[in-house]
């Protein structure tokens, strides 16, 4: 067979030798014609210092600091260029043992003998200052600049994080970090690592035998400047958060502030809490340890990560969906004889003046009166069927923030729990439930779970008469910068604004109503106050107590959910708690020292499952 | 007996050497590139130039098991295995293990296999089979149907994704252009490449204003200044109505109202070309327009289709970014390393800058540096030689051969080998961008070097029985 294209041949070689030419002529170059990438003397080493830059600070919504940086210093040796020292004065500088010094020599050996290892991590500015001083003495050593945080107050911690060293798993992932380099762990550290972080730079520098730097090679050409990183601007108004520790401590629960108009966090309390300062430095491993050891949990961010029934606070809900569905009126009546019952089934109330309308049984949290709401939305004769009325009552929940992430900028965020159609499907067969058989919805018990976060939000909906924004702990990235653009989107709910105006009536009747209403004990006399008290059911040990409020009434200016473990009914412990925090936050003084004296001294001791 | 003698008598024994010295040259540099003096074993099977030494063995068992084969399997059987592969390339993104973010292996037990390094020469086998069907006769049909045989892979592949080795495949392009594919085809790839390039480097404007210059002096030099004023004076008008809807009514960008303008410059000419049958004319138009589109297409692929990271590399690499401690990193320290050899190298073992663990993957993909640091110029150009005496070698078999289908899978394995070569050494010295492929027979790994080894011993088998007929 004839082969046309035979000729061709020779312009394939030809690609061969060209890109053989340009291969070696380039080794040509960078090898023996650029005299830059040459040591000059063969006794010189190159020495690579990782330049840290200083981690962004944080700061509260007013420009207080809240984190900030320390120096530190990493003392790190290239073991092969290490000669004869009077290790006894090394040692006594680094106040460490000949064993101690071994031990340490030994691990750098092993890692490389011509790469760097860390000797001693973290000294301090005193050792750094002495030990600076002799550093000729120590060839093969040399120090290295870190930053560790820094606060200003010893509140804050689940909410800020701590920083950590990167684990080997995400060096594996992440080519930005190296062994040895510094990540958030959790709070704002981790969910905004990259703005924080800033990013690291590398100088090149030639060293001499007596381990003087004799400059950077090639001119610096292959070093790069470290950028330092973005400060962010906190949401939480440091001042309240710090008065919220206080209030909560002897007690276990948590504390959600939101600033209604704009979804900022002002405060995110969970207790018990820890000094943020135990996990910096050297003794953050110790420490991190011992917490987590410790049976009140202190690590654990209840705010977002504790999912409990909301109890009576969920009524607010009922009666909303109710009123949009078209299903009840606020001049609604519905009896109420110590309870609502139904067949056998009864779900008991306390007693109080019977029958109620709508404000009123939100004020005094009427069972049976939301129990006959209930039953109306879900045998609702517009829908299809009580499964469809029930998928409808689930979407308002899931417009509301309920049953999914809310999306805040912090990690680890739980979802809540709001049973689905399907759920029951499974537990009682298809379509085989009633209302009655859910009955428990009405008033918040069953199987519902909400985080305190989002009991917050709920507030903050009700505050705004029907929307929000996403709940976030930051505001500012960069000191002229915006918030993520997540969280400057505003959420309708579909509940009109008109249908909020009885149950806020009723959530003021709450607090500031005659006998019967439920929180009286949440009562400001110059700011109209509206909540409402709620019960979270605990199977383990005593009831937990929940409130729910906003104020002012008119144009409000703060959304609050507070809950205190086994504390029993929510008016006792989580009202006064949610209205100290309301005084302070907007008057910025607290008129009723005699309630906050008795808050301070409450000690609720949790009764967990070892009980 | 003696046809087995036979094949001894007809191997072709360069290439093995070259192959064996090769595999133990770059065993030596990962000793090198790991060494550590904690094991200095270059035996210790715990280390990666131990268990090298293993894939090592393995693969001249391989090499042996490739040469006792009948030579006919490889033509009868080079759908089935090509099928074969297709199937295990799908496989592996089902069941696969995913490592740096690509779900590119096979999990067994602690090793793993990477299936698309065997894919090269079960693709060089099927379009070698394709193309010894065709006779050099290589139509628009054929080329369509040569490219879907490369493609398929490619996809799978880059779905893992792993770029680097999607790269790897453009090399079956050489086996088609010796094949009879038209020159026209390889000129447009290298046209479509510069204006890639040019638009990344210049930005597309200048390069759109570029191409209406090159076109107007096409028209100059074909048909006269009568013709090209004309057709500006016709450019004029509709580049004015182009502009006037582009910036009014479609709020476009300004190279958006040139292509409009030429396209409505088209639809003009359109009837005096068909009628006149101005064919230089029409050539010349359909290459400005089509450069046009393309030139947007380009900047809409690099913008949306490139991660961010692969848009560094190639921005590096083209010197419009300069990001050392990012994705540049890699290649200073590469050249730091190389460039520190000098002439004749600071000897072996005594490397400073590989000693640092500067550069990552320096036992794999940047097995170079050591070669550069510790064998200085001298080493490297020794190397760089080995790479050209084989490729001249493979060629020289290749067109020794009788049969389409050997020529075929003989040039494709040169130009897989080829690829490799030039892209990895000269990622390292910083001629090419940062793509992660392995360095034939050098670079640390199992998969590679098997997968290699295979894509070589194939052809030599196929060589070694040259003088049979295949079916
Ligand atoms: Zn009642």
């Amino acid at each position: 067979m004839k082969d046309r294209f035979a000729n061709r041949k020779y312009f394939i070689m030809a690609l061969v030798l060209l890109a053989a030419v340009v291969l070696i002529a380039r080794l040509f170059y960078i090898q023996i014609v650029d005299k830059t990438y040459r040591v000059s003397a063969a006794n010189n080493a190159l020495r690579p210092v990782t330049q840290y830059p200083a981690r962004g600070l944080i700061y509260d919504r007013n420009g207080k600091l809240i984190v900030y940086n320390q120096a530190a210093y990493d003392l790190l040796v290239i073991p092969v260029q290490t000669s004869a020292f009077d290790t006894t004065r090394f040692n006594e500088v680094l106040g460490i043992t000949m064993d101690d010094f071994k031990s340490r020599m030994k691990a750098a050996v092993s890692y490389s003998r011509r790469a760097p290892s860390v000797f001693m991590k973290m000294i301090s500015s005193e050792t750094y200052a002495v030990l600076q001083e002799e550093l000729y003495r120590f060839p093969g050593f040399y120090v290295q600049a870190r930053t560790l945080r820094k606060y200003t107050r010893p509140v804050a911690a689940h909410l800020m994080g701590y920083v950590g060293e990167v684990d080997n798993k995400l060096i594996a992932k992440d080519r930005y970090y190296r062994s040895g380099d510094y990540i958030g762990v959790s709070g704002i550290e981790k969910s905004y690592e990259e703005h924080l972080r800033g990013r690291k730079g590398v100088n090149i520098f030639l060293v001499d035998v007596h381990n003087n730097i004799k400059g950077s090679y090639a001119e610096g050409r292959y070093d790069t400047v470290a950028i330092p990183g973005t400060n962010l601007w906190s949401t939480i108004d440091l001042t309240l958060q710090e008065y919220g520790e206080r209030l909560m401590q002897n007690k276990t629960g948590s504390i959600v502030a939101i600033e209604p108009s704009t979804g900022e966090i002002l405060t995110l309390v969970s207790s018990p809490t820890y000094d943020p300062s135990l996990l910096v430095g050297r003794v953050r491993s110790e420490n991190f340890t011992a917490l987590q050891a410790d049976t009140v949990k202190p690590l654990f961010d209840r705010a977002l990560m504790a999912s409990y029934p909301p109890g009576s606070t969920f009524k607010i809900m009922n009666g909303l969906i109710g009123l949009q569905e078209n299903v009840i009126k606020p001049t609604s009546l519905f009896s109420c004889s110590n309870g609502y019952h139904a067949g056998s089934l009864t779900v008991g109330c306390h007693s109080h003046a019977s029958p109620l309308n709508l404000p009123q049984a939100v004020a005094q949290s009427c069972n049976a009166w939301f129990c006959n709401a209930f039953r109306n939305i879900l045998e609702n004769p517009a829908s299809g069927s009580i499964q469809d009325s029930f998928d409808k009552w689930r979407a308002y929940l899931v417009a509301f923030g309920f049953g999914n992430k809310m999306g805040i900028d912090l990690p680890n965020e739980l979802s809540g729990n709001i049973p689905t159609r399907s759920y029951y499907d499974r537990y009682y067969g298809k379509d085989r439930w009633k209302a009655l058989t859910v009955i428990s919805l009405a008033i918040g018990q069953g199987e519902i779970g909400a985080t305190p976060l989002q009991m917050a939000n709920m507030a903050a909906v009700i505050a705004n008469r029907g929307s929000f924004y996403i709940p976030h702990v930051v505001k500012k990235i960069g000191d002229n910068g915006t918030p993520s653009p997540l969280y400057t989107q505003k959420y309708i709910t579909g509940i009109s604004p008109e249908n909020f105006l009885p149950v806020i009536e009723g959530m003021e009747g709450a607090v500031n109503g005659g006998p019967g209403s439920t929180a009286r004990g949440a009562r400001l006399d110059s700011i109209i106050i509206c909540g409402k008290t709620g019960t979270a059911q605990n199977p383990h040990g005593k009831d937990h107590s929940i409130f729910v409020a906003f104020a002012p009434k008119d144009d409000p200016k703060i959304a609050i959910a507070v809950y205190v473990e086994n504390a029993g009914f929510g008016s006792t412990f989580a009202a006064p708690i949610a209205s100290l925090m309301i005084e302070k936050y907007l008057t910025d003084d607290i008129k009723r020292k005699y309630l906050e004296d008795h808050v301070l001294n409450m000690v609720i001791k949790p009764s967990g499952k070892e009980q | 007996m003696e046809k087995s003698n036979n094949i001894l008598a007809r191997l072709d024994w360069v290439t093995v050497i070259l192959w064996l010295a090769m595999m133990i040259m770059g065993w030596l540099n990962i000793y090198a590139a790991v060494y550590n003096e904690q094991h200095t074993s270059i035996f210790d099977m715990s280390q990666r130039y131990g268990k090298q030494l293993i894939f090592i063995i393995a693969a001249i068992i391989l090499a042996v098991m490739v040469m006792v084969t009948d030579n006919k399997l490889w033509f009868f059987f080079a759908w089935f295995i090509y099928g074969f592969f297709i199937l295990l390339l799908i496989l592996v993104l089902v069941i696969g293990k995913e490592i740096n973010g690509a779900r590119a292996w096979f999990g067994v037990g602690a090793f793993s296999i990477q299936p698309s390094e065997f894919a090269k020469f079960a693709t060089g086998l099927a379009l070698a089979s394709y193309l010894n069907s065709k006779r050099q006769l290589l139509g628009i049909r054929e080329m369509i149907a040569a490219t879907a045989i490369i493609i398929a892979p490619v996809l799978l592949i880059a779905v893992q994704p792993d770029m680097g080795s999607v790269v790897t495949y453009f090399a079956f392009f050489v086996v088609l252009y010796r094949e009879g594919m038209s020159i026209w085809v390889f000129i447009t790839a290298i046209l479509a490449v510069a204006l890639f390039l040019l638009t990344l480097i210049l930005g597309n404007l200048p390069v759109a204003i570029g191409l209406l210059v090159v076109a107007a002096i096409a028209l100059l030099v074909t048909s006269g200044y009568l013709l090209t004023l004309k057709a500006a004076a016709v450019m004029a008008v509709t580049g004015g109505m182009a502009f006037l809807i582009g910036n009014y009514i479609l709020d476009l960008d300004t190279v958006l109202i040139i292509v409009l303008a030429v396209f409505l410059a088209g639809v003009v000419y359109a009837w005096f070309i068909y009628r006149l049958r101005m064919v230089n004319q029409a050539i010349i138009y359909a290459f400005l327009l089509g450069g046009l589109l393309y030139l947007f297409t380009v900047d809409y692929a690099f913008h949306e289709v490139l991660k961010p990271h692969q848009q560094t590399r190639i921005n590096i690499m083209l010197g419009m970014e300069d990001d050392p401690f990012g994705e540049g990193y890699n290649l200073n320290q590469s050249l730091i390393s190389i460039g520190s050899g000098g002439f004749a190298g600071k000897g072996y073992l005594n490397g400073t800058q590989t000693k640092f663990k500067f550069v990552p993957e320096q036992s794999t993909d940047f097995i170079f540096c050591t070669v550069g640091e510790e064998w200085g110029f001298i080493g490297s150009t020794v190397v760089t030689g080995l790479f050209v005496w084989l490729l001249l070698r493979l060629m020289m078999m290749a067109e020794r051969q009788r049969t389409t289908f050997v020529r075929a899978y003989g040039y494709g394995v040169f130009g897989l080998f080829l690829v490799h070569f030039f892209v990895n050494i000269g990622m390292t010295i910083g001629v090419m961008p940062v793509i992660g492929i392995p360095l034939p027979f050098f670079s640390y790994g199992g998969s590679s070097l098997w997968g290699f080894t295979m894509l070589l011993f194939i052809f030599l088998r196929l060589d070694a029985g040259r003088t049979e007929y295949l079916g």
